[in-house]
């Protein structure tokens, strides 16, 4: 076991490195209203903007912490200590050369440059505030597709931008979404005209760099009209020694027809709280699918949702949760099916390891007179060693007749057969069980794109001698 | 919302009805104490995780109090039909006994003890009060156990010998009378090793009356032993019904229980099994009908403390009109409860628009080498089947009648006592007609 252990602390290592930077722009520690408008001062930002930020702020203010459901470890957060604003400026940089030197070495490192000459449509890299690049391939430009920081977005493209800002996640949705609407920046905001498929994905990748700090990313994406669009996003942190903040809000709207697919690959160090909302809006025979993939953080609390407000809507979560030693992954899915003819899907395959705890939480909502609608639920655990942690709580409404949900969930572990059927046949027991940890997830693992499966089988390629049993 | 002693009883605590019949010291004590709490204790608040989906507004004690006889002793006793020849029957009403037939002298000989639990607390002290309400009630309802513990519980008390085969079931009816009357059924049974018997508790009201059930079952199945519980839960419909029961299996042991919710306007069910030892087996069985504005709520916890235990629940729900179900359930494994098998599913079916179900299966794992499963479905009825029957003369009334009987027979044929199933069986199909009506 302790062997499994280190050849993921491998594989996580990837990010744990840091170059020290000196940020021209820092609010501080703690967050009141002042924090706010030093936040508004440095990036400039109009007056609803200011007001729309205090008000979020009294919000998470007001509401507690969801400790009556969630996990109590959430308490181990103190707001007072966390950096809510650091940056070297607010505006991104078109090409690597103008990227600051060390910035430009953390997302070499990560490979970020070479993933974006090799099949990216767009790359956008979020350094602790704000982004230090973002640029989009011209030919994708031309469509008229827009690709840019949220800070950018709000200013240039108030029109589009404001219409559906927080409209499908309402500031009181919940404390940490209240979190982002007061303190958010960075993050994209992504428009994708009529009929426009974009043909190979966009990417942002998120790091964060200091220590005691709290990023809080703010994504909005609208593919209007019979538009099609892939966003992936990664993260990873340097592994400190105190808490680190992560709390996103990000947003689609899928308009008639339109087709939105969001990819995560989230390896944080685990010393991130993890603590995002992410919500989608499909009108029409649109379609949302959230790919989710959660290896890294503390705690990670995270239910991709789809609206589904159109008729035909249809939306979609696949997550792969890995939780490791220390490790408690909480995911999971929300369906809100709004209109006839809606139909949902939730496969969840969670891999706990040692004292790793594996939690899927899940909403599926049919309201009453609806006609036609589908709910899919699977989920499987797969539990390593004897402390392993894994629960599952689904909640499901159905109103009405003429509906149908079905949920399903098991847990097993990795078989003796199979693994003394492999060695039978040369194969290591470490190697067995690598092979059969990838069986687990494989279906979904393929449902990334090739790169990210590549990395994915690779991050999960345990090394586990001696786990068996 | 604390209630004052008015409120629930119209009588000041320990006076009045409360000091009917001779009980033991510790059990007025206990008494005393329920009150205390269950006037300590918050009432479910609309966020409360235990509560959810469940409409507690509809949950106001005021204005219940402890009713005196039932005006025709006689008649209920007559109407206090079921199975046809018992070993026992038990016929409360009201919180008294009305009548008793006691069982055969054979079985009395074996040493069978089936009486009232007041007679058992003074007969059986030791038992009764090492198993009456042993354990706390954890899935939500601590506030009503208290108020249970509180009232004139009333009920029978079943110690079945070891190595004693008990054929035929035990009968118990519980019956309510009068507006806002409040009852306290309580079932105590112990079946000690390698025995086996069946108790069927009955709950009807005498007449439509709103009443208050507050009902507590403790079911102690010692190793080896074989018990089988059912439950059928006929109130009238604007009755608030709490029923909470706590299960204990032992080695090699199995006990089978069984909820039938037909009655009741506000119902809640929590139904405790835990296996504390290898081998043991708990089948946890529930049929439910919720129509018209009828709300049933229930909560189940599965807990596997030691390894190699089995835990089997199948709870089928059939809605129509207003009707609500809530099903959340937790299979919970603790470290080390290695070999753990356990399956957990809720079937609803939805028969009009206007019905809502909810479902929360639940699953927290703590070893590794466990088969859990779980599984939550809603659907209506199959067009096609509808269609099949009807093409074949049935009515669209009678084949969505058989049809839903069909999907409930899933249920009932885990009843192994064919009279007992047929009994079940008929009482289901009636609740059904008038809920279809």
């Amino acid at each position: 076991m302790s062997e499994a252990q280190t050849q993921l602390e491998i594989d996580r290592e990837k990010g744990n490195f840091r170059y020290d930077v000196d940020y021209e722009f820092d609010a501080g520690t703690g967050l009141t209203e002042k924090t706010i408008d030093y936040i508004c001062d440095v990036k400039g930002e109009p007056d609803w903007i200011r007001e729309f930020r205090k008000e979020a702020l009294k919000k998470f203010e007001a509401k507690p912490m969801p400790t009556h459901w969630a996990s109590v470890d959430l308490e181990n957060i103190v707001f007072d200590n966390i950096r809510y604003y650091l940056s070297q400026g607010q505006k991104p940089k078109r090409t690597w050369e103008e990227v600051p030197d060390e910035v430009k070495k953390t997302f070499e490192r990560l490979g970020i440059p070479e993933q974006e000459r090799k099949f990216l449509a767009g790359v956008e890299a979020q350094f602790d505030s704000e982004a230090a690049y973002s640029n989009i391939k011209e030919a994708v430009g031309k469509q008229g597709v827009i690709f840019v920081g949220s800070t950018e977005g709000l200013k240039e493209h108030p029109e589009i931008f404001r219409k559906w800002f927080g409209k499908v996640i309402p500031t009181g949705d919940n404390k940490f979404s209240a979190l982002n609407s007061a303190v958010f920046s960075g993050g994209s905001f992504i428009y994708v005209p009529p009929g426009v498929k974009v043909s190979h994905p966009l990417q942002a990748y998120f790091r964060i760099n200091a220590e005691n700090f709290g990023q809080f990313e703010r994504t909005l994406i609208i593919a209007d009209e019979g538009s099609e669009v892939t966003y992936m996003e990664g993260c990873t942190a340097p592994k400190f020694d105190t808490a680190t903040l992560h709390s996103a809000v990000v947003e689609l709207v899928a308009l008639k027809g339109a087709k939105i697919q969001y990819i995560t690959v989230q390896n944080w160090s685990n010393n991130v709280f993890n603590l995002v909302t992410k919500r989608g809006l499909a009108m029409e025979d649109a379609e949302v699918k959230w790919i989710d993939c959660n290896i890294g953080s503390r705690l990670t609390m995270k239910y991709p949702g789809v609206v589904m407000k159109g008729r035909r809507a249809r939306g979609e979560v696949i997550s792969i949760a890995l939780a490791g030693d220390g490790q408690h992954q909480d995911t999971g899915a929300k369906m809100i099916h709004a209109a006839d003819e809606t139909t949902s899907n939730i496969v969840s395959k969670s891999i706990s390891i040692g004292t790793g705890r594996a939690t899927y939480r899940g909403l599926v909502n049919v309201p009453r007179h609806l006609k036609g609608c589908k709910n899919n639920t699977e989920c499987d655990a797969l539990l390593i060693n004897t402390n392993s942690r894994t629960d599952t709580y689904p909640a499901i409404t159905v109103r009405g007749t003429g509906n149908a949900c079905q949920h399903e969930a098991s847990v097993s572990q990795v078989s003796e057969e199979q693994i003394f059927f492999m060695q039978q046949r040369g194969l290591t027991e470490a190697q067995a069980m690598s092979l059969s940890v990838n069986g687990f997830v494989n279906d979904l693992v393929r449902e990334f794109p090739m790169e990210y499966s590549v990395e994915l089988k690779r991050l999960i390629d345990l090394e586990m001698e001696g786990s068996v049993g | 919302m604390i209630m004052s002693a008015k409120n629930i009883s119209g009588v000041p605590l320990m006076e009045g009805a409360l000091m009917e019949g001779q009980w033991p010291e510790w059990f007025v004590t206990s008494r005393q104490r329920g009150w205390e709490e269950f006037q300590k204790l918050p009432a479910p608040g609309a966020k409360d995780e235990k509560w959810r989906f469940s409409n507690v507004a509809a949950l106001a004690l005021e204005g219940f109090s402890y009713p005196g006889p039932v005006t025709n002793a006689e008649e209920v006793i007559a109407r206090s039909t079921g199975l046809g020849e018992p070993a026992a029957r038990f016929v409360f009403g009201n919180n008294r006994l009305l009548s008793a037939s006691a069982p055969a002298a054979e079985l009395v000989k074996s040493g069978l003890v089936v009486m009232t639990l007041e007679e058992a607390a003074a007969q059986h002290a030791d038992l009764v009060q090492k198993h009456f309400m042993a354990h706390e009630a954890k899935l939500g309802s601590a506030k009503y156990a208290a108020l249970h513990r509180s009232g004139p519980v009333n009920g029978v008390f079943i110690r079945v010998p070891r190595d004693l085969v008990v054929e035929k079931p035990i009968e118990i009816f519980h019956w309510v009378e009068g507006e806002k009357s409040a009852v306290f059924p309580h079932t105590l049974v112990v079946c000690e090793r390698h025995s086996k018997a069946t108790v069927v508790d009955c709950f009807r009201s005498a007449d439509d009356a709103p009443a208050l059930a507050c009902g507590v079952n403790d079911l102690v199945v010692e190793d080896g032993a074989r018990l089988s519980y059912v439950g059928v839960q006929q109130w009238s419909l604007g009755t608030i019904a709490l029923h909470l029961n706590s299960t204990t299996v032992g080695r090699d042991a199995t006990c089978l229980g069984m909820q039938v919710n037909l009655g009741g306007r506000f119902v809640r069910n929590e139904n405790y099994s835990r296996m504390v030892a290898e081998g043991a087996r708990s089948d946890m069985l529930s049929v439910n009908i919720a129509g018209g504005e009828q709300m049933i709520d229930q909560r189940t916890f599965q807990d596997h403390a030691k390894p190699s235990a089995t835990s089997d629940l199948l709870y089928q729900n059939a809605l129509t009109g207003k009707g609500r179900t809530i099903f959340s359930g937790v299979i919970r494994v603790e470290p080390g409860a290695h070999k753990t098998d356990a399956y957990q599913k809720v079937r609803n079916v939805v028969l009009s628009d206007d019905a809502e179900a909810n479902s929360m299966p639940g699953l927290e794992i703590e070893a590794d080498d466990v088969r859990c499963t779980h599984g939550a479905t809603t659907a209506q009825i199959d067009d096609r089947e509808l269609f099949y029957l009807q093409a074949r003369g049935i009515s669209a009334a009678d084949a969505q009648q058989l049809l839903v009987m069909g999907f409930f027979n899933t249920v009932l044929d885990r009843l192994s006592d064919a009279d007992l199933r047929g009994h079940i069986e008929s009482l289901v199909e009636k609740r059904l007609i008038g809920a279809l009506a």
